[in-house]
């Protein structure tokens, strides 16, 4: 078993002291951007259409801690950087942390909890729809990512459930490219990354079924 | 609470404080110089044709820092910061103008003389982006109107559409693939020779930013946003109807009539309101921008559902 399968408390305890040390930094580096906007949106900074401005902000943090968190594995068995995956429980929850700001001043301040507008939004949009899917999703990954039912869960089930972060930076990137107008640009940025990331994944995959497959028994 | 249900008149009774003002004004001139028949509604109608700019009462002025570095004009860069920031070398100067096809007087003309004829007017108008975004811009500039006439169309030409430059050298955007480029838009004649139709080279008093359009950009208010070309290179008569840029890039999305219409969506957001930079809170949507009173009539008939 890697690495990898091990609930983050595991890993956690095997990352050098330094990294650990360094937790609260990441933390507080992760959480500026949401503490930035707000003073920006109190101080009357956000020039332009103020909500949009938020929305897309919220959106692309959401997205970039995602691509984060997957490229923790295959960094770190490019480099063997074991303390790299202290951080990955953080960006997860950061993930989740960043999507549900994103939702919720879709609902609260774009269609102002007008729940006729959020329900048709959510029918009859197909951006939306598939951006709250993606939602879904991180639901169960964020609360699984308890130390307590983590280990409830066991490894493997709880590797299994946690590959579902692949289905969210499909959903979550279609997602994107359907709310843009017309430059989809950064959409396909993140496609790259992440079909890239997955390919990582597989190929790795395969390598130790053939390294299994091979061993005398 | 908010309470968001009000029982007002339709906004195209409602007279602008400015106008009201100013027709008091206007009577006590009239009264004095003795020409007693001169109703009120007559009057009025007069205003309205002086002055059919003024925005509305309690729509203020937005902040022309917010209208100058928000904004929607892809030859500097798709982000909305793109055009403050990539435009600052753009030279509006010197400029010409080519007005060509259907019309008895084409020609290319520098920009000062394009312009000289007629009398430079200040107006303050609603703007409405498509993307439900809204401002209040006082613009600068002429009746396209005058324009219109000076060219002289041929009672065949049925549209005018109107280009942007292309130069990829000054204009970053271009060097892109995202629309096609170059940017072009169109109108109606009827609709171009409407009062309300303008062509800015100014705003807040000022000459027209690169950024919202300079040297010389549309403002046809009671359309949405893109409708409103920027940096106008040509302008060309036509019997045929013109397919627009954002036409070309989403016809299911963007159609060439592109009324600001309250009750039509957009396939991916509602149209019913609208939220001003700058504020938080959205506000209702007018039909027509609010220019019904002056624009309805060039769409009797017509199925605005249909002819978005």
């Amino acid at each position: 078993m890697t690495a990898t399968a091990m609930p983050a408390t595991r890993a956690r305890s095997r990352g050098p002291r330094i990294a650990r040390a360094l937790k609260p930094l990441v933390f507080a580096a992760l959480l500026a951007p949401a503490l930035w906007l707000t003073y920006e949106l109190f101080t009357d900074q956000l020039d332009g259409d103020v909500v949009k401005i938020l929305e897309i902000s919220t959106g692309t943090l959401a997205l970039r801690c995602l691509a984060g968190t997957l490229v923790i594995s295959p960094l770190r068995q490019l480099t063997g950087w074991a303390w790299l995956t202290t951080y990955r429980r953080m960006l997860g929850l950061f993930v989740f942390f960043y999507a549900t700001a994103h939702m919720l001043i879709y609902f609260g301040l774009d269609l102002e909890l007008q729940f006729g507008e959020i329900w048709t939004s959510i029918v009859k949009r197909p951006y939306i729809t598939i951006g709250m899917l993606s939602w879904l999703i991180l639901v169960p990954l964020a609360i699984t990512s308890l130390n307590g039912l983590a280990r409830k869960l066991g490894g493997a089930r709880w590797k299994r459930l946690h590959q579902l972060t692949y289905v969210v930076a499909v959903t979550a990137t279609t997602h994107y490219l359907w709310a843009v107008k017309k430059d989809t640009f950064w959409p396909f940025v993140y496609f790259a990354l992440f079909a890239a990331l997955l390919l990582v994944r597989v190929y790795g995959w395969y390598g130790r079924r053939r390294l299994a497959a091979n061993a005398p028994r | 609470m908010l309470i968001r249900k009000r029982i007002e008149p339709p906004s195209s009774e409602i007279t602008p404080e400015a106008e009201y003002l100013n027709r008091r004004e206007f009577l006590g001139m009239v009264g004095s110089i003795g020409a007693l028949s001169a109703t009120g509604a007559i009057a009025e109608g007069l205003m309205g044709g002086m002055n059919p700019a003024q925005a509305q009462q309690g729509d203020e002025v937005t902040d022309e820092e917010k209208v100058t570095s928000y904004n929607n004009y892809y030859e500097f860069g798709t982000d909305k910061e793109d055009p403050k920031a990539n435009s600052q070398q753009f030279k509006a100067r010197p400029w010409s103008v080519k007005i060509e096809g259907m019309c008895r007087k084409p020609g290319n003309m520098p920009l000062d003389s394009f312009l000289s004829p007629s009398r430079i007017e200040d107006r303050t108008y609603r703007f409405r982006c498509v993307e439900a975004w809204s401002a209040v811009i006082p613009w600068r500039g002429i009746p396209l109107a005058d324009v219109i006439r000076r060219a002289d169309p041929l009672p065949s030409a049925r549209y005018v559409e109107m280009t942007t430059l292309y130069d990829p050298s000054q204009m970053s955007g271009q060097r892109r693939a995202t629309i096609q480029w170059p940017y072009t838009e169109g109108l109606r004649i009827d609709e171009a020779l409407n009062p309300l139709a303008f062509l800015a080279t100014g705003m807040y008093g000022k000459t027209l930013p690169n950024q919202n359009g300079a040297p010389l950009r549309l403002v046809v208010p009671w359309k949405y946003g893109f409708k409103n070309i920027k940096a106008i290179v040509k302008l060309k008569f036509t019997d045929r109807q013109p397919t627009s840029t954002w036409m070309k890039a989403a016809s299911d999305e963007y159609g060439f009539y592109a009324n600001v219409n309250p009750t039509v969506d957009h396939p991916r957001w509602s149209q019913a309101r609208e939220r001003r930079l700058g504020e938080v809170l959205r506000k209702p949507t007018l039909m027509f921008n609010g220019y019904s009173e002056q624009v309805a009539s060039l769409y009797s008939g017509m199925d605005l559902r249909r002819e978005f």
